[in-house]
């Protein structure tokens, strides 16, 4: 059970003056359950890709398969790719519309053609999951705040019981523990539902503390595919592409400038929390 | 002369129903007292909702307090023969690239404020040129905005605001759609402006790494100031800003985590530099 990409290529307007390439040659695999992040500057590929991951988009060339088949073979069940890989897009707050929060997380699942209860099941079971407050299910989507409308957002998605999960920029413009809630929350589906997770960030703090894997993207390339302590191991690279390490990479770096004898791979708090406890005990 | 002054601020608006029926007030901004000095950078903190951009807003007389007062550069907002002296002292810089460019070249785009002020059309050219040139953007004079990445746009968005020659600049989450990158570049715009043209820099932010060289640090909750210091006063106190939905640099927690560990370090350390001298000094 997987998303590969076989050579995928996509060229925006082909033929006239705005011809661009967004996705070059992108081969990759993402297995069920894996955490997978993708970080890239802004105009890397990085939404492009995503979105053939569902087929909104379609490669110009190269293969996508989902769990083994081709879906750009004709008679593909496009419809039933989209329930099972559901995308939550940049601000979907904005695309809220429902009179209620609850009619508005019912819509995908009434648009699956189930009945009614089954909606509604499915939608509060949805609303729990994100951690979503009962008494405000009633309430306009558009009375709550941001944090809450995000919320309210990845639940319409939610409630389609996708197998994957691709979630772009979940947390821009939220203060810090709105952030830290909503990935909390991401994190806590993909370790009780087998659920992968595909998580575009531009935050390299955020990306270093939850995912198990990151794929960077420079100009429509993959160009890096690895751990995330590989992967900012590479920082220099990064920085080249617009991107970063995780703050607390530079601190190691800097000790170790200046003598002491870390290893520099941390890329979270406690992690180089730990390895600067280790290497003063030492 | 303080730059930007509050007293007592209140903003309240009316909340309604689905038919436009008022069923209530909302305090967005409940009794704020600030007080900035001319060439200060000052950061206003404080989670989503908390009443910091409206606040903001009152810096350009986009909103009018419903009570109290707020002065810039010793004007009244309340008073509409002010009005334009009020935005012309304060340029506004909001979160959207996208939404703030409305030219299709560049350079048109940065003149259309100094054209608004009705400044001699000679002199409107110099001031885009500079105003560019102070973003770094000079080079892209006659581009199209569209084509640009967000932090290229941010930057022209502020050339706008420079050109107008405002004394303060009010930027509210100006980084929130950028890439690392763009926020750097952004950043760094802010920090150029306040070297060479000596403006007032008032930064919101969910970004507290972009605080740390701010001289007073102002965090919100529920409309009032709860907390007002120098980033190292107020970065000292993790658990306080947690408990406003805030938080503190990745530097500062790790010495946090190290100081929990039996490590003694002095509280608010807001950079690499300082916490790698503070472990240094340990051994």
């Amino acid at each position: 059970m997987s998303i590969k990409l076989e050579h995928i290529n996509y060229i925006y307007s082909p033929g006239t003056a705005y011809e661009k390439q967004a996705l070059k040659d992108v081969s990759l695999e993402i297995t069920q359950g894996e955490f997978v992040g993708i970080i890239g500057h802004t105009g890397s590929g990085k939404s492009t890709l995503i979105q053939h991951f569902n087929g909104l988009m379609k490669a110009t060339d190269g293969v996508l398969y989902y769990e083994g088949k081709n879906i750009y073979d004709s008679g593909y069940n496009m419809k039933e790719l989209r329930n099972q890989v559901g995308l939550v897009f940049q601000y979907p707050e904005h695309q809220l519309f429902e009179v209620d929060v609850l009619s508005d997380v019912c819509f995908g699942p009434k648009n699956q053609g189930l009945p009614p209860e089954e909606c509604e099941k499915r939608a509060k079971e949805a609303l729990e999951l994100v951690g979503f407050p009962e008494k405000y299910y009633k309430q306009s989507p558009f009375e709550l705040s941001g944090g809450q409308k995000r919320r309210a957002a990845i639940a319409g998605v939610l409630a389609m019981r996708p197998k994957v999960l691709v979630l772009d920029e979940p947390t821009a413009g939220l203060d810090p523990r709105g952030r830290d809630e909503i990935l909390d929350q991401v994190e806590y589906l993909h370790k009780n539902t087998n659920m992968t997770v595909i998580l575009v960030s531009h935050s390299m703090e955020d990306i270093a503390r939850y995912v198990d894997r990151i794929i960077v993207m420079n100009h429509g390339e993959k160009m890096l595919d690895d751990i995330p302590k590989r992967v900012f191991a590479h920082y220099k690279e990064l920085e080249e592409v617009g991107l970063a390490a995780p703050q607390v990479t530079y601190i190691m770096h800097a000790l170790k400038a200046l003598g002491l004898d870390v290893h520099t791979d941390a890329t979270t708090v406690e992690e180089a929390a730990e390895e600067i406890m280790r290497s003063l005990h030492d | 002369m303080d730059m930007v002054r509050s007293e007592k601020l209140i903003f309240e608006y009316e909340k309604r129903d689905e038919e436009g029926n008022v069923t209530g007030m909302n305090r967005a901004v409940d009794g704020v007292d600030i007080q900035i000095a001319p060439g200060d950078f000052v950061a206003i903190l404080g989670h989503n909702g908390s009443g910091k951009s409206t606040l903001a807003k009152h810096m350009n007389a986009i909103l009018i307090p419903t009570g109290g007062t707020m002065w810039v550069n010793g004007r009244d907002t309340k008073d509409p023969a002010e009005l334009w002296n009020v935005r012309q002292s304060a340029g506004m810089v909001f979160q959207n690239p996208d939404n703030q460019i409305i030219g299709t070249v560049v350079e048109e785009d940065v003149g259309f404020g100094p054209e608004n002020l009705g400044v001699p059309t000679e002199e409107i050219w110099k001031r885009v040129e500079d105003s560019l040139k102070s973003v770094g953007m000079l080079e892209y004079r006659t581009n199209s905005p569209n084509k640009l990445s967000g932090g290229q746009k941010q930057r022209v968005a502020i050339a706008g605001v420079i050109a107008m020659e405002p004394e303060c600049i009010v930027l509210d989450e100006p980084t929130a759609m950028l890439d690392p990158n763009g926020r750097k570049e952004v950043i760094r715009t802010i920090q150029e402006l306040r070297r060479r043209k000596k403006v007032t820099v008032i930064l919101i932010t969910h970004y507290m790494e972009e605080v740390i060289d701010a001289d007073q640090v102002y965090v919100m909750d529920s409309g009032h100031i709860v907390m007002h210091g120098t980033p190292k006063e107020i970065f000292s106190q993790v658990e306080e800003l947690k408990k406003y939905r805030l938080d503190v640099p990745q530097v500062t927690m790790l010495a946090e985590e190290l100081r929990k560990r039996g490590l003694k370090l002095p509280k608010g350390i807001l950079r690499t530099q300082e916490l790698v001298e503070a472990l240094c000094q340990l051994n």
